[in-house]
């Protein structure tokens, strides 16, 4: 048997499986890590979790974890896609590739794949604007510093965590003109051990502020110890480490995203769609301010919060320089969606240089 | 009482049973572990084992997906094989892996976009070259210093794998990716890739030379002078010196035919099924070769066949995850008790049980 | 760049904490592999030892009994290695590699419902007066448990190794087990003692991680510790007070890159990065480079089978 009777047999299936309708809407999930990371995978999951919640028997749902980028992605997908899913988020950057390939196989199997920019018929993309929660964060972290020196812990240089950074950066400028930020790259994602390392370097430098893009809690333990330093959750919220040290947090909440995707699935108005939601539609959400915070650093936060979910207010406004001095956006101009995708330089201000 | 006896050569006839027997036993433990965990016992190692192979609608795509999965481990396995028959040790294969797939994908990439046919011969040589250079660190390290190979080939890994992350996020990073790291897709590009030969076999060129490779292993184990000689080296050192055994220059050969080994199958890989080079492109295959090279009692064919095996718990396990939501810790732990199964009953093949007391010499 | 950032007491103090979890590990493989026994499962054992660790602590709110645990969880894995290799006699390095995919799989499953919890604080050793000493009093008198524990276990194998009878025994089994048996050494029985007493190691170092350092449970959290304590044992050329130094060197080195990034030198961060193993390869090649055949130092019978009738 080849490869088009196998995929008319899998598209046979399907019709039949639409023309039933008894038989529930089958969605799948890839995810990158293990689901137990209590970080990026793990919010992934809870939103198959809340999918399944939601829908009941209408919708059955399958995942598969610590699926390698590359060629593994793309068997797992074709497998996935063979058992009968309809609608399959792959939940990594690197599964860019693979899953177009495997879309260009299942034409009519709707695929949609978080934080890259390249989109088909069936292949939709959508992401969070995680800058818009850094935002506030900096405003807090600007606000509560005492040393006037913010860590973070950054994994990667790429374009979201750049991205990071500079908004970070420019909210807490913005409210303390004194700060300065200190930022290590720890090359890794996850890897708890180092991450505490870090934190530790950090403190020990003068910070009284750690931020960060790694997925693990550690941090948060290291800044309890140390005692004066406040951190903020990352992807999930880390309530255990609240009010102190972890006096709020970025959460990745993808859940309404999944129930709409997959009721389009079932209502058969699925379109190919790039979406790029931050605080506004709820994709981030922004951890309770714990008790820890001045009540008017908190309701500065909150207000820059809501600004920024109704729309009146860009984190990435005019009047903004380059590090190296040169212009970059004028007075009340603000940055377009392109260069923000692909942002690999740092503001003004910011000391260092982002590894290339 | 009961005790195990060394046979005077290796039972044939157990060396072939005890694989199956191994495969049984599994089978029998991991049952009780999946029924253990809520899960249909029979169905889920029905999933591992068979589907892969026979199921109605997987098997069509995931068969080929075998060669696929095993071409690489093999591939760097009958490298190893040879290092350590002749007690060179080199457990950094997966940093010479990922040497291999960034020089071979760097050669390709200056050249962007030449459509020349000898582009991926050249890739295929770089790829081999990065991989060999990166062995000739331990290699040369030992020889002249006397190095430990184990911890200087070990650390040259993690090396290897900042090296990948900067170059996927620098050098070779795809102009017209927008800024995200990872490299241009090769699979793109006719000249650069590594095509499935003949469709639907999961035969690409990496493939092929793992075949490739066994041969010559064999024959170069049973008939050539070097193949002697490394077996000798393993069995007795000294021995290998009188008989005129250069040990440097093995040492020399040997990680060096391991590492360019393991450069070639990162090359095929990334120009083949990964694509691109991307942060996570090392996904373990350096290590996972090792097992398969002892599983296959470093002889070619046995890891021909190891590799086929651990292919299909692999692609059996992912089955297994998508049909019956396994987690992939309990496969993790499946393929786990395998190996400690298959290793188990090698003994007896070399051994045999005696009940009563031993006999006085 | 801001070097006077980098305050060297802290930095010695917590380049303590970064290494003891590699030190127990690295302690504990030494001993394995002087009975000539080659375990490469440390990884395996570690996470072992994490997980037990974290779910005893938190389960029964004390720590002292999660590290207890971890050992135990630690040795009985490595006694599942020790009767595969010396009762049934399989390939050492197989094996080793296969435990540690056992291990990882293993923890996971346990660990599934510890995720996102907090352990409970393993408290720091103040001691009155001497911890308030300038210097001294940070790097020395002002850590948990543990990491006085690991000192004191590497001067205890030291000692062992170097001045007890059971030493010389452990030595002469790893050196030719043939020999030892024959002048009558229960080989198997040593070895068996040796493999759990590095899988209690290895666990314990694995506990330091989920219960002091990081502290929180994470399905594969020891991300390669348990291979670091192995080329450490190999740094060492298998003697105890080099472990000690190897561990600390590299620990030192890790924490010394980060503190550097963080005081933005003007030393790529890939090159940081990739520093300690760098260095350690470095300082490894100028001291076998200055002993002649520093590497040979192994045991000779490492890694070989022991069967009674050979």
């Amino acid at each position: 048997m080849n490869l088009t009777t196998l995929l008319a047999g899998a598209a046979l299936a399907l019709g039949l499986a639409g023309a039933a309708a008894a038989e529930p809407t089958k969605v799948g999930f890839v995810y990158v890590g293990p689901i137990g990371d209590g970080g990026w995978s793990y919010e992934h999951n809870q939103g198959r979790l809340a999918v399944e919640e939601h829908f009941g028997d209408a919708v059955e749902t399958i995942y598969q974890e610590n699926v390698p980028e590359g060629a593994d992605a793309e068997r797992v997908l074709t497998q996935m896609a063979l058992s009968g899913a309809d609608l399959i988020f792959t939940t990594s950057f690197g599964y860019m590739d693979p899953t177009i390939n495997v879309a260009k196989k299942f034409p009519n199997v709707k695929f949609e794949h978080a934080t890259g920019y390249k989109r088909a018929e069936n292949v939709s993309t959508y992401s969070a604007r995680f800058y818009e929660g850094r935002a506030v964060q900096g405003t807090i972290a600007g606000r509560m510093t005492k040393s006037n020196i913010v860590g973070y812990i950054a994994s990667f240089p790429i374009p979201e965590v750049v991205r990071g950074i500079n908004s970070a950066y420019i909210h807490a400028r913005k409210v303390n003109p004194d700060v300065q930020f200190k930022v290590i790259w720890a090359y890794t994602w996850f890897d708890p051990a180092k991450e505490a390392d870090a934190a530790q370097a950090l403190i020990e430098q003068g910070a009284d502020v750690i931020l960060q893009h790694t997925d693990s809690s550690a941090p948060q333990a290291a800044a309890e110890k140390a005692g004066g330093v406040i951190t903020f959750g990352q992807a999930s919220d880390m309530a255990e480490y609240a009010p102190l040290p972890r006096v709020s947090s970025i959460i990745d909440n993808w859940a309404p995203y999944y129930i709409a995707r997959t009721q389009a699935v079932i209502d058969g108005t699925w379109a190919s769609v790039d979406t790029w939601d931050g605080i506004g539609p709820g994709m981030v959400k922004i951890g309770e301010i714990s008790s820890a915070v001045p009540e008017e650093v908190k309701a500065e936060a909150l207000a820059l919060k809501d600004a920024i979910a109704s729309g009146a207010y860009h984190p990435f406004t005019g009047p903004l320089n380059k590090q190296d001095g040169t212009p970059w956006l004028a007075e009340g101009e603000v940055a377009d969606d392109g260069t923000l995708a692909g942002m690999n330089f740092y503001v003004e201000g910011l000391t260092g240089d982002i590894p290339q | 009482m009961i005790r195990l006896e060394k046979r005077p050569a290796p039972s044939r006839f157990w060396a072939g049973l005890t694989p199956v027997l191994a495969v049984l036993a599994t089978m029998a433990a991991g049952a009780v572990l999946f029924a253990a965990l809520g899960k249909d016992p029979v169905e889920a190692i029905r999933t591992i084992f068979w589907d892969p192979l026979f199921h109605e609608s997987f098997a069509a795509y995931s068969r080929p997906q075998l060669m696929v999965k095993a071409g690489p481990l093999i591939l760097i396995a009958i490298g190893l094989s040879l290092g350590f028959r002749a007690g060179i040790w080199n457990i950094g294969a997966e940093g010479q892996y990922i040497m291999g797939a960034i020089c071979g994908a760097g050669a390709g990439l200056a050249l962007y976009p030449s459509e020349s046919f000898l582009l991926f011969p050249l890739m295929v040589a770089a790829g081999a070259l990065g991989g060999w250079g990166w062995a000739m660190i331990p290699a040369v390290l030992k020889t002249r210093f006397g190095t430990n190979e184990i911890l200087v080939s070990l650390m040259l890994v993690y090396v290897a794998e900042n090296i990948l992350a900067s170059v996927s996020s620098g050098l070779l990073r795809n102009p017209e990716g927008m800024g995200f790291p990872g490299s241009r897709n090769l699979q793109q590009w006719a000249a650069a890739a590594n095509p499935e030969l003949i469709a639907n076999t999961g035969m690409h060129w990496g493939v092929v030379t793992a075949f490739v490779a066994v041969i010559f292993a064999y024959v170069l184990l049973n008939r050539h002078m070097l193949g002697f000689q490394i077996r000798l080296t393993g069995q007795s050192p000294r021995a290998a010196r009188f008989a005129g055994v250069d040990p440097a220059r093995l040492i020399l050969i040997c990680l060096g035919l391991s590492g360019a080994l393991a450069g070639a199958a990162g090359l095929f890989e990334v120009a083949g099924p990964a694509g691109q080079i991307s942060i996570d492109f090392g996904s373990g295959y350096g290590f996972t070769a090792i097992i398969v090279a002892f599983l296959g009692r470093l002889h070619p064919v046995g890891i021909l066949l190891a590799g086929l095996l651990m292919a299909l718990t692999y692609i059996g396990g992912e089955l297994a995850q998508l049909m019956l939501g396994l987690p992939s810790a309990a496969i993790q732990l499946f393929q786990g008790m395998l190996l400690f199964f298959l290793l188990a009953m090698d003994m007896s093949a070399n051994y045999r049980v005696r009940i009563g007391k031993p006999e006085v010499a | 760049m801001d070097l006077s950032a980098i305050n060297p007491v802290l930095l010695v103090a917590s380049l303590m904490v970064a290494a003891t979890p590699i030190l127990l590990a690295a302690i504990g493989e030494l001993v394995v592999e002087k009975s000539g026994v080659l375990n490469l499962g440390v990884e395996g054992m570690m996470i072992t030892g994490a997980v037990c660790g974290f779910v005893v602590a938190v389960e029964t709110g004390s720590p002292a009994l999660g590290f207890v645990c971890a050992a135990l969880g630690g040795a009985a894995l490595a006694l599942l290695f020790g009767l595969l290799t010396q009762y049934l006699m399989s390939n050492q390095v197989a094996t080793g590699l296969g435990l540690t995919l056992f291990g990882l799989g293993l923890s996971a499953l346990i660990g599934q419902s510890y995720v996102g919890i907090k352990a409970p604080a393993t408290p720091r050793l103040e001691i009155p007066l001497l911890s308030d000493l300038p210097v001294l009093g940070r790097i020395v008198f002002s850590h948990d448990l543990m990491v006085y524990l690991s000192l004191a276990l590497v001067a205890g194998v030291w000692m062992l190794l170097k001045y007890s009878r059971a030493g010389l025994i452990l030595r002469a089994v790893g050196e030719n087990h043939e020999a030892a048996h024959a002048l009558g050494y229960k080989v198997i029985r040593i070895r068996l003692t040796a493999i759990a007493f590095g899988g209690a190691c290895a666990g314990l170092g694995g506990a330091y991680l989920s219960l002091v350092r990081v502290p929180q449970w994470t399905e594969g959290m020891t991300a390669g510790a348990g291979w670091i304590a192995l080329a450490i044992v190999v740094f060492a050329s298998w003697r105890a007070w080099r472990v000690l130094l190897g561990a600390y060197l590299f620990g030192g080195i890790t924490v010394l890159q980060l503190n550097l990034q963080a005081a933005g030198a003007a030393i790529p961060v890939e090159v940081l990065s990739m520093s300690p193993y760098l260095i350690t390869i470095l300082v490894l090649v100028v001291m076998s480079a200055g002993r002649a055949r520093a590497a040979l130092n192994a045991p000779a019978s490492l890694g070989r089978v022991f069967h009674a009738s050979n």
